[in-house]
């Protein structure tokens, strides 16, 4: 038996396709946006947004203080009175205004977030936008149906909303949080993450051409300082927060004595199992996705592989051969597959981790792939033969690092998987329908993907168990964090 | 001679068991009068940490219990409460209680325990989506027990109080460990017998009785609980438990009534409040 | 011998979408676009099997795939060309020092629904006749009523009948029903003998689809890490196109990679699809977009 496995590489190279950015406007300095208009930053600072794929400006955004969140909470307050009176119907125009508006400048948006966030194109094109527009859609729709998502109870818009979200998914979680806040009657303050301000920025020039009544939808940029501002004001009557869990901790902490509605995405680690009766061929593919995905910038990645003993060996051969294609690079380019890490601090965040496998004695493998000089850049990781007591199988790592470990049994991969703190998701691979349905029972997150993986839509509530958080985002049950019943 | 009368001795609730405070400790509830009516345990935190381990032994297959099951367990309870219903309520006229408001309670605790012995195999359906996504997946969420709840019991009301927050939270698959009234404990011991008797597996409910303000931090803080429920208006409390929640980001549910007769106390929003909601998907093409 | 099916990787229709959307969202500019458009080129069976062929249909598709189009310089002939077995001496004899290799169909195609030994005949005239490949139809109503082994032995029996000859399998995808069929009867044909297998006859739809393909390559890759031996495929019916033609590139490059980039292990069975990618090549020569009225309809 001759095989050499290396007969598989692919090497037609397909030539650079990058997405052509002469229809983007991108200004050179981003004001905050506050009742309805762009306003300098009250202490006239600003910071540098980088395109992380060549370390590059790109713009400066304001950087608002305290007394700017301060006039945002008061217009987000007078805004309120008004709009949480405004029939559902007409609230729900307004969104479905935002929902096309978001569609017309689709490949605009694309581009500019794969710029400022280095996520590959495809990604942005196909996946983050049209979502984003999709979300608005779902909401608006809600608008003048609220008494249908909760028989027998009268709501009321909870006030307004501090939203705080984060770099990974940078126009989709504000639609995440903006769509559902408006269908309810809420309005607005929402802080963009600081290394990716520009989409959301962008949609505050889509909110102002929507007529969006002034002070409804507030956006001020910044960093940590100006989520606290956000966090710990007064007349703020919920925080909707996606991001690390530290930080979650922290908010649940600092909001302790007060009415504060609250609900917190945070991270995850999520399980990925693998049985021998997979469809093997898709579950490495699915594998791909869970982890490769958006540089594993995603909290619901599937970042702890368990492979069942019976195939691991043909599994691990397969994914590593499926890495061998993945093209890394250009986030602009149609080709790219795993676009740049989204800063600098992240990627050394990621570096650090990976260290700690090696350290730990995990067998590492990285594909053969050149990656450009400048940017930040990781290729895609495993680490072989590592266990739960691994540093790295048991903290969010954030980036394209998967740990991969065996397992015999239905019972000890439960058990194993459901050994962490974090409960987001998880995925399960078998061709065997009643073990899928034992699988997604017995496993504790708030997304179960089964014989798939990384799937999202607007009417699919997300959001998890444990440190993962608490509270949804989607669907019907994304409406409950923005009500309050009479 | 007038026969001498035996006086009931009231202990913890724990793991279908009925165990003094591993303290030792006691405090002496009266009655309107300040006359001695019984030594009850003031159970510390070692008891709470105890109790917990119990529940998380019992919550699974509790949970996994058929919804038909839990169903008729809740209407045993009811049952075994209407049967006794003249001892409790002569225990809450000893509390400081009217005869007729001892009388409401009583009934109401009942009618309360049938309702949610009602909604067992119900509530699935009525919170539960299949959800239209734009691919080839079918797409459904439906509810899961939180898991173990840590409850600090209303203080005016020592039997409606706590069956009111402790039905909708085990008929959705939780198990729980309650601390009682502080003054008006007697019930709620009493209401452990009624569990001990109702087919209610050992564990599911666990009942302490003593100092909320001491048992709160440990209650709050501890890593193995997944929500806690607190009935009180006690603002400072609130901060706390909120304060101490965070470290593992338990689910915090407070009920700031007053009156637990309320009818809204009825309701499957109550079930929800201790409930996660799981989504899964999965490819619909062959 | 048969090998055992029972253990055979399955496929989900959705996962395998995702993967195919991932080939189909390659964008493939200048250069590599150029030297793609020539190698699918030189990857075509041209191929006529109509009722009504007759020897003047044949010897004009000849002279086709000799010369796709002089006016360009610098590209290759087709592989070969694909007719029933009555017009394979014709073909032979009129790209006699072309190099291009003269595939027939044989074994009662396309149903295949006739006797082994009908079967045999069809398949030994056409090797006389001077058929360099034959592409054969595998029994899909045995197959689909489980008598694989018949669907074996008959494959085996026709591979003796082939002699020197290559020998293609047929397996009708677009009546297979699933995806997993497609790569159990995939599986049945290389351990029999084949020496390229093929989706279709081009007379069922669907016919070629990327869904299909891809099965068919995971399998070839599997047998090749199971035995060290390379198996060729061809998708055939349906790639009209050259994007099209583009996507297949894009996946056998992905999934069975540079060995398999070439005419000795990868076909496309097609008619129409030549003057699309000669238009595409003139485009990229000149610039302009073509219209069909230059290119030779043989």
């Amino acid at each position: 038996m001759s095989k050499d496995k290396n007969i598989f590489k692919a090497t037609w190279a397909y030539a650079d396709a990058p997405e052509s950015t002469d229809h983007i406007k991108i200004k050179k300095q981003y004001e905050l946006f506050i009742d309805g208009e762009f306003v300098k930053p009250s202490k006239n600072k600003y910071f540098d947004t980088i395109n992380p794929s060549n370390q590059k400006k790109i713009a400066s955004v304001a950087e608002a203080s305290t007394d700017d969140v301060d006039k945002a909470v008061a217009a987000a307050n007078k805004a309120f009175t008004s709009w949480s009176k405004l029939s559902g119907k007409e609230r729900g125009k307004y969104i479905f205004r935002i929902a096309r508006l978001i569609q017309e400048r689709a490949r605009e948006f694309a581009v500019i977030e794969s710029l400022d966030g280095g996520k590959p194109i495809r990604e942005s094109r196909d996946i983050d936008i049209p979502l984003a527009a999709n979300h608005f859609f779902y909401y608006a729709g809600w608008a003048d149906k609220l008494e249908y998502a909760f028989p027998n109870r009268k709501v009321k818009p909870v006030g307004v909303a501090g939203q705080i979200i984060p770099w990974n998914f940078p126009l989709l979680m504000a639609a995440w949080k903006i769509a559902p806040a408006l269908a309810t009657g809420n309005t607005v303050v929402l802080k963009p993450a600081e290394t990716t301000s520009l989409t959301a920025l962008k949609l505050a020039e889509i909110i102002e051409e929507s007529g969006l009544p002034k002070g409804v939808v507030n956006i001020v940029t910044g960093a940590g300082e100006t989520g606290a501002a956000i966090v710990n004001h007064p007349d703020v009557d919920k925080i909707a927060f996606t991001g690390s869990t530290g930080v979650g901790k922290y908010i649940q902490k600092a909001t302790a004595g007060t009415s504060k509605k609250l609900t917190l995405e945070l991270g995850g680690k999520g399980a990925n199992i693998i049985f021998e009766d997979a469809a093997i061929d898709q579950a490495v593919e699915g594998i791909v996705n869970a982890i490769f995905f958006n540089q594993g910038h995603v909290c619901c990645a599937g970042s702890r592989l368990f492979v069942q003993e019976s195939v691991v060996d043909v599994v691990i051969e397969k994914l590593k051969s499926r890495m061998e294609t993945l093209v890394i690079g250009d986030p602009l380019d149609k080709n790219t597959d795993i676009g740049a890490i989204n800063s600098a601090k992240q990627l050394k965040t990621i570096k650090d981790y990976i260290k700690v496998g090696l350290n730990e004695g995990g067998e590492i493998y990285q594909p053969d792939c050149k990656l450009p000089k400048d940017g930040n850049w990781c290729a895609p990781t495993l680490f072989l033969n590592v266990s739960q007591s691994h540093r790295i199988v048991q903290e969010e790592i954030f980036g394209p690092v998967l740990a991969v470990q065996t397992f015999r049994t239905i019972d000890e991969v439960v058990e194993k998987a459901n050994n962490t703190p974090f409960g987001l998701s998880a995925g399960v691979w078998t061709q065997k329908g009643s073990k899928i349905f034992n699988l997604t029972q017995r496993l504790n997150a708030g997304v179960i993907w089964g014989n798939t993986f990384n799937k999202f839509d607007p009417t699919s509530p997300f959001g998890g168990y444990k440190e993962s958080g608490f509270g949804r985002e989607g669907g019907l049950h994304g409406l409950r964090g923005y009500v309050k019943f009479d | 001679m007038s026969r001498i009368d035996i006086h009931k001795t009231y202990k913890l609730y724990i793991g279908g068991k009925f165990p003094r405070t591993e303290s030792g400790r006691y405090y002496a509830v009266k009655d309107k009068k300040e006359n001695f009516v019984a030594n009850m345990c003031l159970a510390s935190r070692k008891d709470f940490r105890n109790a917990v381990v119990i529940a998380r032994k019992a919550q699974k297959s509790w949970a996994n219990a058929t919804a038909m099951n839990k169903g008729q367990i809740l209407y045993r309870i009811a049952e075994m409460l209407e049967g006794r219903r003249a001892q409790f309520v002569a225990e809450l006229i000893t509390q400081g209680s009217s005869e007729k408001s001892a009388q409401l309670e009583v009934d109401r605790a009942i009618d309360r325990l049938v309702y949610y012995a009602g909604w067992s195999d119900k509530y699935q359906q009525f919170f539960s989506a299949v959800n239209p996504v734009s691919s080839a997946h079918f797409n459904f969420s439906c509810l899961e027990p939180m898991g173990i709840v840590a409850m600090i019991a209303a203080e005016n009301q020592g039997l409606l109080g706590l069956v009111s927050v402790v039905a909708p939270a085990i008929v959705g698959g939780n198990t729980v460990i309650i601390l009682a009234s502080e003054t008006k404990p007697l019930s709620a011991i009493s209401f452990a017998e009624v569990l001990n008797s109702s087919d209610v597996p050992g564990g599911v409910v666990n009942i302490l009785t003593g100092n909320a303000d001491e048992l709160m931090s440990h209650m709050a803080s501890h890593m193995d609980v997944n929500a806690i429920v607190y009935c009180g208006q006690n603002q400072k409390a609130i901060t706390t438990i909120n304060e101490l929640a965070s470290n593992n980001l338990k689910r915090t549910i407070f009920h700031k009534k007053n009156d637990w007769l309320d009818t809204d106390c009825e309701s499957p929003y109550m079930i929800e409040k201790t409930q996660e909601v799981k989504t899964t998907w999965h490819p619909t093409k062959v | 011998m048969l090998p055992n099916l029972n253990n055979l990787p399955t496929y989900d229709t959705v996962g395998v979408n995702e993967r195919i959307s991932r080939f189909q969202s390659r964008s493939i500019k200048k250069s590599a676009k150029v030297e793609g458009l020539k190698l699918a080129l030189s990857m075509i069976d041209l191929t006529t099997l109509e009722g009504k062929d007759t020897k003047g249909k044949v010897q004009q598709l000849c002279y086709k795939a000799m010369h796709p189009h002089d006016t360009l310089k610098g590209i290759p002939t087709v592989a070969a060309i694909c007719v029933y077995p009555t017009y394979v001496a014709i073909a032979k004899e009129t790209l006699k020092g072309s190099g291009i290799q003269v595939a027939s169909v044989a074994t009662a195609f396309p149903s295949g629904n006739s006797k082994l030994q009908v079967k045999l005949d069809d398949t030994k005239y056409a090797v006389e006749q001077g058929a360099d490949e034959i592409d054969m139809v595998i029994s899909r109503g045995e197959f689909l009523s489980g008598n694989y082994q018949y669907v074996y032995d008959e494959i085996v029996a026709v591979k003796k009948a082939c002699g020197k000859a290559h020998l293609k399998v047929i397996l009708e995808t677009g009546e297979l029903d699933t995806l997993d069929n497609v790569r159990k009867a995939s599986e049945i044909a290389m351990y029999a003998g084949a020496d390229f297998i093929k989706t279709s006859t081009g007379k069922i739809q669907p016919a070629a689809t990327m869904q299909v393909t891809y099965v068919m390559f995971d399998a070839i890759k599997d047998f090749y890490l199971k035995t060290g031996k390379m198996i060729g495929m061809k998708p055939a019916g349906g790639i009209s196109t050259s994007k099209i033609a583009l996507q297949y590139l894009v996946m056998l490059n992905e999934v069975l990679g540079e060995k398999w980039m070439n005419n000795k292990y990868f076909r496309f069975g097609a008619s129409s699809l030549a003057n699309d990618i000669l238009m595409q090549l003139v485009k990229a020569e000149t610039g302009m977009y073509q219209s069909a009225d230059y290119f030779s309809k043989d």
